[in-house]
Order: structure tokens, then C-alpha cells, then sequence
């Protein structure tokens, strides 16, 4: 059973606003107690730099540190050193196109889709410029879905990367991803996962999806800012280059230029780290962990099936995202710019998102350029909705523009 | 003008206003003619993407015209400014714009100069709209401020 009321007790920005009706989750989310005592624990009682550390503070630190990558290594089922720390997943994804980077010629295929996020496309784009790579998009359907047997007739030699989210951050398309990598491996193509949105909901296996990389961020999964977590086959991260060199990383060099580079994960990690951040972000997978993640995605499978039978109802509002079982509810009132309605929800202390979310390509598959998007969490509750289809059914050029008067 | 004033403290009238200004916006078509300058405002936010143009001879004001995507409080503001600003000197728009950026900004402003443009007297209280009601304002200024680097 899921105690929902109990576990909103677990987040203090719950209990002290108890005003505000957030869904803006697919952005960022709310922190359980449990994370501000880890974070605020090390500030207040061994604060210390990672790292060959002589004294007692310092051990604790390296050891909290070190110990994140074990509890993430069994939140996505891998080893704890096919864990790499980034400061989100856009550092994630840069990283993970720098180093394929450096492995494809002029005229090799990075396969994706026109769902993306920013940060799955921009340094693809780069490589396209800087090395002369190809893009190709593989076909998504109205709802953002890239169904298996699409993929398999886009698949060809050239494809040596395959890139996609797990699930939308617009649409909440959820992508068959392990019939995704099966089919791209028969191809030789490496497999790359932005699993920003969904790895905070479901439960996530890179071994069973068999992908070769897998991104995600921990502000979006009740963890501190500031982190995100590279997941990259051992064999990969051992041949692959780091963007950023420095302190850390190296295992040693000497003034004619020659650099040895520590083994993955740490060739990855130059300078200090957000060490509270990460020691923040192993709290939050175990917080998660303790809920359990299949608990997570039924109770918000519930949740969004509710939200989305009594939002379909409403007549003022398009609705984008029907069919998808997971991720934001996506739409816009009539006539309605996409701003002002987010602002009229804003005036009345719900908190959601408005605009292209990142995904400016994406309009060319739903035909509109702004969404608002609703995005719950597994704190969120049916009483939640019921408040925000009222406010939502309310939602007119009129009221929009009455909220500066 | 007392009777436009008293018109003008009316929130409905203010309402209406700006949604008139949203729905049929004026001075909403872009020239082909280069003897217009022309701001792009796109780089700021993803959402707005507008176009100003302006023709300046010999300091005066002599049209504007605006395009793109916006909402309300962007198209409807800018729609304003182009009825506003058209005909006056450059000095008369730089005391009406300076007005207008005080009053968004919650300082001391004269109303009377703005004329429609108080509908924004309030967009203060919603701080995230405020680059909104500025956008085509902003546009505006930098093209009289690159007219009278033309004109030295």
C-alpha cells in the first residue's frame, strides 16, 4: 500500500506550502528530509575534500562519496565504477558525444528522433559541423512514440550511434528501448539513453535494456542540483576520452606533455566534485529504493490516468498526450498563448510549465510550437488534481489577462 | 482628458484594452522597405520572438511596425507602443519609454503620457511577465539609440 499522505510528511516544502500545487516535476522536485540531512550532515560534521584524505573527516567524506556510486550502481543494476558523476545530464550527454566523438568519421549516422531534449540533440549538432557526421531522424508517431518495426526500417550500416530518450520530456513517449538496442546491436551501433525523465519514475535496468550509456540528472529524482550521473559500459569508459582534464583525473605527467589518465570512473571526474551534491543524491536513490520504483510507477500510472480521464473532459482545453501512460500531461487552453495560461495557473499557486521545454523540433509532429505541461511526482495526489482541473476549467484570454487587475 | 483618464482607471477598460491590442494587433505587418531599421527579440526567452521595425528620419519617429510570436502581455504592449511612439521625436518616445520602464519597474511614472500603455501598471506584481511587457519597448529603444549613431 501506498501511504501517500505519509510520505508528503517526508518533504518539507510540502508541509510549509502547503499553498502551492506543484506540478512542475518534469523540471525539478521536491527534496525528502532525508536528502537535507544528508547534505546538510556532511556540511556540519565532516566536511572535507575527496581524495587521498590523511585524516579521519576527509576518509568519511571519500567513503560517502564512493559509497553513492555503490547505492546507484544498485538503483540501475550495474558496477559501482560504471558510474561516473557529471554536474547533470546535459554534462552527461556532452561527455558522452565527446567521447563517441572522437570514435566516428565523416559521414557516420547518429540515429534519433524530433522528441528530443536539447541535450541529446546540441552536441550531436556539434559533431555534425565539427566532423562531418550524418543526423538522421527515425519517424515518431502523434503521441512521440518511435515504435520498434519504424526503427528497425531506419536502421542501416551507417548507424553507428543510436540516441534517444527513454521517455519524452514533452510528450511523455515512452520509447520501446530495450527492442530499440536489440535491433541497433545487430547493427553494431552503440546505444545512448537520456533517462532524465525516466529514471525518477520506473524502474530502470541497463543490463536487462542492454544500452551502453544512460544519463540521467538527480534534482529530477528528489536528489540535490547540480548532479547528474553518466552510466557507461566499463569497457567503453575505459577507452573513452574525458572532456574536461585536470586535478583527479590523472594518474600521473610529466612537462613533455604526456598524461596517464586514472581508469574510469575517476578519469571522468577532473577537479573537486559536488561532494555534498552526490552524497545527496545517494540519499535520494535510497529514499527511492525504500518506496520501491515499481511502487513509484504504479501509483503514477493511477495518478496520471486520473488526471488525464477528467482534463480530456475539459472543453477550453487541447490535449496533446492522451495515449501515453507515463510522463507530463501536455496541452493548452483555447485561444489561449501558452505563457498566459501558465501564468493564470501561476496566479493561483500552480506551478507548472509553459513553452517549447527544450524540444523545438518537436512541433513539426504536433503542430503547435508552446505547451503548458503538467508533471506529476509520486508525492503528488488525486485531491492535487481534482483542485487543478477546477482552475484548469477556468483557463481564458479573459482570466489571463484579469490576473493583472 | 479628464474624461480619457477616468476611462483609463477602469481595470475593465484596462482588460479589455489589452485583449483588443492581443486580438487585432496594430501595426502588426513587417515592411519591405530599407529605409527601415529592424531588432530581432529572440535571444532573451525561447517563448517570445518578435520583430520591430522602425522608420527614423532626421529624428522623428515616422512609423513602426511589429511581427511574431508572443503573448498577450509581449503583443498587446508592443501594439501599443507603435500607436504611442508613431510621430513623435526620438526625445518625446525617450521620455514616454522612460516612463513606461519606471512604471513596469514599480517607480514613479506620469501616467498621462502613456496614454493605453497604463493597462501595464501592474505587470510589476507578476515578476516573470515583466521582460513581456518590456520586450517591444526594449526593441524600440535600441533602434533609437542605433538612428541616432546613424545620425552623429
Amino acid at each position: 500500500m501506498f501511504d501517500v499522505e505519509k510520505i508528503r510528511q517526508d518533504f518539507p516544502m510540502l508541509r510549509n506550502r502547503p499553498d502551492l500545487l506543484y506540478f512542475d516535476n518534469a523540471a525539478t522536485t521536491y527534496k525528502p528530509q532525508a536528502v537535507i540531512d544528508a547534505v546538510c550532515g556532511f556540511w556540519t560534521g565532516y566536511t572535507s575534500n575527496v581524495e587521498r584524505g590523511d585524516y579521519e573527516t576527509a576518509v568519511k567524506a571519500d567513503r560517502a562519496y564512493d559509497h553513492t556510486r555503490e547505492i546507484i550502481a544498485r538503483f540501475i543494476n550495474c558496477e559501482p565504477k560504471e558510474v561516473v558523476f557529471t554536474a547533470n545530464i546535459s554534462h552527461s550527454l556532452n561527455q558522452i558525444a565527446f567521447g563517441i566523438g572522437r570514435w566516428l568519421k565523416e559521414g557516420d549516422v547518429v540515429l534519433t528522433t524530433e522528441a528530443e531534449h536539447a541535450s541529446n540533440l546540441l552536441p550531436w549538432f556539434r559533431l555534425q559541423e565539427e566532423k562531418g557526421i550524418r543526423i538522421e531522424y527515425v519517424k515518431v508517431d502523434r503521441q512521440g512514440v518511435c515504435h520498434a518495426e519504424d526503427f528497425r526500417r531506419a536502421m542501416h550500416e551507417g548507424v553507428k550511434v543510436v540516441s534517444m530518450a527513454h521517455v519524452t520530456n514533452v510528450l511523455g513517449s515512452l520509447q520501446p528501448i530495450k527492442e530499440i538496442a536489440a535491433i541497433a546491436h545487430e547493427y553494431g551501433a552503440l546505444v545512448v539513453v537520456d533517462g532524465a525523465q525516466s529514471v525518477p519514475h520506473r524502474p530502470t535496468d541497463v543490463k536487462d535494456l542492454d544500452v551502453d550509456f544512460l544519463g540521467f540528472s538527480s534534482h529530477k529524482m528528489c536528489g540535490p542540483d547540480g548532479v547528474g550521473v553518466l552510466y557507461g559500459r566499463y569497457d567503453l569508459l575505459q577507452k573513452m576520452d574525458p572532456v574536461f582534464l585536470g586535478g583527479g583525473m590523472n594518474a600521473r605527467f610529466s612537462s613533455d606533455g604526456s598524461i596517464i589518465y586514472k581508469d574510469a570512473p575517476q578519469k571522468f571526474e577532473a577537479g573537486t566534485p559536488n561532494i555534498e551534491g552526490v552524497i545527496g543524491l545517494g540519499a535520494a536513490a535510497e529514499y527511492l529504493m525504500s518506496l520501491g520504483m515499481e511502487n513509484i510507477q504504479a501509483y503514477e500510472a493511477e495518478l496520471r490516468a486520473y488526471f488525464a480521464e477528467r482534463i480530456a473532459k475539459l472543453d477550453n482545453i487541447e490535449f496533446y498526450n492522451p495515449d501515453n501512460t507515463s510522463g507530463p500531461i501536455t496541452f493548452n487552453a483555447r485561444g489561449v498563448f501558452a505563457q498566459d495560461a501558465a501564468g493564470y495557473l501561476g496566479a493561483h499557486n500552480i506551478c507548472v510549465r509553459s513553452g517549447n521545454h527544450c524540444a523545438k523540433i518537436l512541433h513539426e509532429v504536433i503542430g503547435t510550437d508552446q505547451t503548458i505541461r503538467a508533471s506529476l511526482y509520486f508525492y503528488n495526489t488525486k485531491e492535487e488534481i481534482d483542485r487543478f482541473i477546477e482552475a484548469a476549467g477556468n483557463i481564458t484570454l479573459e482570466n489571463a489577462i484579469g490576473i493583472f487587475f | 482628458m479628464s474624461n480619457t483618464n477616468s476611462l483609463l482607471a477602469d481595470p475593465e477598460i484596462l482588460r479589455e484594452l489589452i485583449m483588443d491590442h492581443y486580438q487585432y494587433p496594430h501595426n502588426h505587418k513587417l515592411k519591405e522597405d530599407d529605409r527601415y531599421m529592424m531588432k530581432h527579440m529572440a535571444s532573451d526567452s525561447c517563448i517570445d520572438d518578435i520583430k520591430v521595425q522602425a522608420k527614423i528620419e532626421n529624428g522623428v519617429i515616422e512609423d513602426i511596425c511589429f511581427d511574431g510570436v508572443a503573448c498577450t502581455i509581449s503583443t498587446a504592449s508592443t501594439s501599443m507602443m507603435t500607436d504611442l511612439l508613431k510621430g513623435k521625436t526620438t526625445a518625446e518616445a525617450r521620455k514616454i519609454m522612460q516612463n513606461y520602464f519606471d512604471m513596469v519597474d514599480a517607480k514613479e511614472y506620469d501616467g498621462d503620457i502613456l496614454e493605453e500603455a497604463i493597462a501595464f501598471k501592474n505587470v510589476y506584481r507578476q515578476a516573470n511577465r515583466i521582460k513581456c511587457a518590456t520586450i517591444g519597448w526594449r526593441a524600440m529603444e535600441e533602434l533609437i539609440e542605433e538612428s541616432e549613431k546613424g545620425n552623429e
